[in-house]
């Protein structure tokens, strides 16, 4: 025998029996899985955005079949993938209310300045930890880009120091929410469109100094409007998405200019 | 009695210029009253102190304005009489904001009734030098703040033999604790057999730099007879000398474990300042209230070694040492390798503040960050042996289950690695951003 033939049968010899050992795991050790989840898995987007709160699509698909999750928590499906899971699962969903990102901090380069000159790590987290960030506002917007790092769709823009969402390509997965050391970005319904732009707990003095575009506490917006949909919390003005707000007043009335449409 | 015995060396460490000429010679100065003194309630490591006073409230020097919030934390004391003028979140050195306490003083400096002195402190129990240490609101005042309440009251079966003195003051520029040890020998001494009494401990070690030969021979002249085995030791003059666990194992050659506290090898670091303020309050009853600064660096018209009170601001020590020669580049609380940059002079001292440092433009550069050239260096200098080349990739990529893999939690952040980067990377800057992350991580686990 030559030695090319030995080898050859020594191989394909070990390579044989381990198949046949592999076929015999396939049949007597196989877990049963519910056809279905790979369906649902198949319906969803697979972006593995996390917005739903589950770590990705095959999960979340594993939890609508076995744990009866939810079928509307898929925002970048939004209304197509909701109804072609209602059509296969026989339920019927109400679509969960669209929301999207918004980054509540207007002080860009020109209306909020720094206190000292940073030249650290281009991170939000290691500029907020060096003497509190080096913009002059302790809350708003460092700029240094953490939240668009982590959108999976490039939504955030970073112009004039702050970071923007663009409602339109966001798809509600809340990374950057997450992202912001300064928890600045909050998930609103698109639909609205009146925002305050600050999220500044000081009193109105001390955002004077710190922004020009800042929320002082004067709570004249708060007078414009009949159902507290806009209300002051400390200092600050919040508007109420629960409650529906299309009136100009605030926006006009506005000293400082930093509650704006979009 | 001992002898200064042989020199050590930690393994790592770099050799930055020391710039203690400007301070050294100074003789420790008392600053006056300042016109208002902010009193944090986050002047040590743990959780801040609580609050006990309210706006309006008439204080007493060494009352307790601020009670300790647990276990690991510390009381904090009005530093003189006055007027509670502010109860308020201020920011603080290191930049998060913690309630602080504004205080009007009156000018009095009356203390408050009730300062028992104790000379006869050989005859207390080891828990009643404990509570007096705890009600003396003291923590370490070399830098990182840890309450010495806690230190020197070990769980009943950790034995500790060695009392190690940190006088190694290896920060470049900082004088303060040199001037103590010159000044104070007697009294640190007597510290550090009331310290070495609440811990049982027999062996009492002096660490100082081999580039401080004068405060090795006041210490060494001022050994008590009493005091047993003690010595002073000199150590090579090496940053960071002065890290509790390098200086473990230069004096003792033991290696505290990972993630472990010195008192698991048997011994307990003090620094000499804190061992000051011990024997204050367990002798005078004092509680601590003030501490010595030095405020130096270029652009100090006059640099100098300043005992005042806790909560004076920084722009009041830079008043006081004759103000600025020019436009100043930096502001540093502690020392330039490990100290906060500060963004102006209105945060006030804590019992950490070592030091204040003012730089002129000349001395400050900024360098933009380059990506890692794998040259090594900061492995060869890294004093706890990690590998921040490895690291700092990792932390940039936000890998943190890598980073805690290749040990960042070892880090103590003394700046060895980002000291030699010749790529200047923000070596440090990465290591604590990648340590708060890995701790936040672990707590949602």
């Amino acid at each position: 025998m030559t030695p090319i033939l030995a080898t050859s049968l020594t191989i394909g010899g070990a390579g044989l029996a381990c198949s046949g050992l592999l076929a015999l795991a396939a049949r007597f050790l196989s877990v049963e899985e519910d056809p279905r989840v790979e369906e649902v898995t198949n319906i969803l987007p697979g972006a593995n955005c996390g917005g739903c709160g589950f770590a990705g699509c095959a999960n979340y698909a594993e939890a609508i079949i076995v744990d009866n999750a939810a079928i509307n928590l898929c925002a970048p499906g939004g209304a197509d993938v909701l109804k072609s899971l209602a059509d296969m699962l026989g339920q019927t969903a109400q679509a969960a209310e669209h929301k999207v990102a918004i980054v509540l901090c207007n002080g860009d380069t020109a209306n909020a300045p720094r206190k000292f000159e940073y030249n650290g790590v281009a991170d939000c987290h290691a500029a907020h930890a060096i003497g509190g960030g080096d913009k002059l506002c302790s809350y708003g917007c460092l700029g240094y880009a953490s939240c668009a790092r982590v959108c999976p769709v490039g939504a955030i823009e970073m112009t004039g120091g702050i970071a923007k969402v663009h409602p339109d390509l966001c798809i509600s997965c809340t990374a950057c929410v997450k992202a912001c050391p300064r928890q600045l970005i909050k998930m609103v319904p698109s639909a609205r469109t009146i925002h305050v732009l600050c999220s500044s707990k000081d009193k109105g003095p001390a955002v004077k100094k710190a922004c020009k575009v800042g929320c002082i506490g004067c709570t004249l917006c708060t007078k414009q409007v009949d159902d507290e949909q806009i209300k002051m919390e400390g200092f600050l003005a919040v508007v109420d998405y629960a409650k529906p707000l299309d009136s100009d007043a605030p926006i006009e009335k506005c000293p400082t200019h930093c509650i704006v449409r979009t | 009695m001992g002898a200064t015995i042989a020199t050590f060396r930690s393994p790592g460490g770099i050799h930055p210029a020391y710039h203690k000429d400007l301070a050294a010679e100074q003789a420790i100065r008392e600053m006056p009253l300042p016109s208002a003194l902010i009193v944090s309630m986050s002047q040590h490591l743990g959780k801040p102190a609580i609050p006990t006073v309210k706006k309006g409230d008439s204080v007493l020097r060494g009352q307790v304005i601020g009670s300790p919030a647990g276990f690991i934390s510390a009381a904090v004391h009005a530093p003189t009489s006055g007027t509670v003028k502010l109860v308020a979140a201020t920011p603080t050195a290191s930049g998060p904001r913690a309630d602080a306490i504004t205080i009007d003083p009156d000018g009095e400096d009356t203390w408050i009734d009730g300062i028992t002195p104790c000379p006869d402190w050989r005859q207390l129990e080891k828990a009643d030098i404990v509570n007096r240490i705890a009600a003396g609101g003291i923590s370490g005042m070399g830098g990182a703040g840890f309450p010495t309440h806690v230190k020197v009251s070990p769980p009943p079966e950790t034995l500790i033999d060695t009392l190690i003195l940190n006088g190694a003051e290896c920060e470049p520029y900082l004088t303060a604790d040199y001037r103590l040890m010159l000044e104070h020998a007697a009294q640190i001494w007597e510290g550090a057999l009331i310290i070495a009494r609440a811990l049982d401990a027999h062996t009492i070690r002096v660490a100082i730099e081999d580039n401080k030969p004068a405060a090795i021979a006041a210490m060494q002249a001022a050994i008590p007879a009493e005091a047993g085995d003690a010595a002073v030791v000199a150590l090579k003059t090496e940053y960071p000398q002065g890290a509790e666990k390098q200086q473990i194992f230069a004096v003792t050659g033991r290696t505290v474990p990972a993630g472990g506290l010195p008192l698991s090898v048997g011994v307990v670091v003090e620094n000499v300042g804190t061992t000051l303020a011990v024997w204050d309050a367990v002798v005078n009853g004092r509680p601590l209230t003030e501490r010595v600064t030095t405020v130096t660096g270029g652009s100090i018209v006059q640099p100098a070694n300043v005992r005042a009170r806790l909560g004076t601001t920084y722009a009041d020590l830079v008043a006081f040492c004759g103000g600025t020669t020019g436009p100043v580049a930096k502001i540093i609380s502690g020392g330039p390798m490990m100290g906060f940059a500060q963004a102006d002079t209105s945060v006030a001292t804590t019992k950490t503040t070592s030091g204040l440092l003012l730089l002129g433009p000349d001395a400050v550069h900024a360098y933009e960050s380059q990506p890692c050239v794998s040259c090594g260096r900061c492995v060869g200098v890294c004093p706890m042996n990690l590998m921040p080349n490895e690291l700092s990739q990792f932390l940039e990529a936000e890998d943190y289950e890598a980073a805690e893999a290749y040990n960042v939690m070892d880090c103590m952040e003394c700046g060895c690695c980002a000291f030699e980067c010749p790529a200047h990377r923000p070596l440090v800057q990465h290591m604590r951003r990648g340590k708060a992350q890995v701790m936040l991580n672990r707590r949602k686990q």
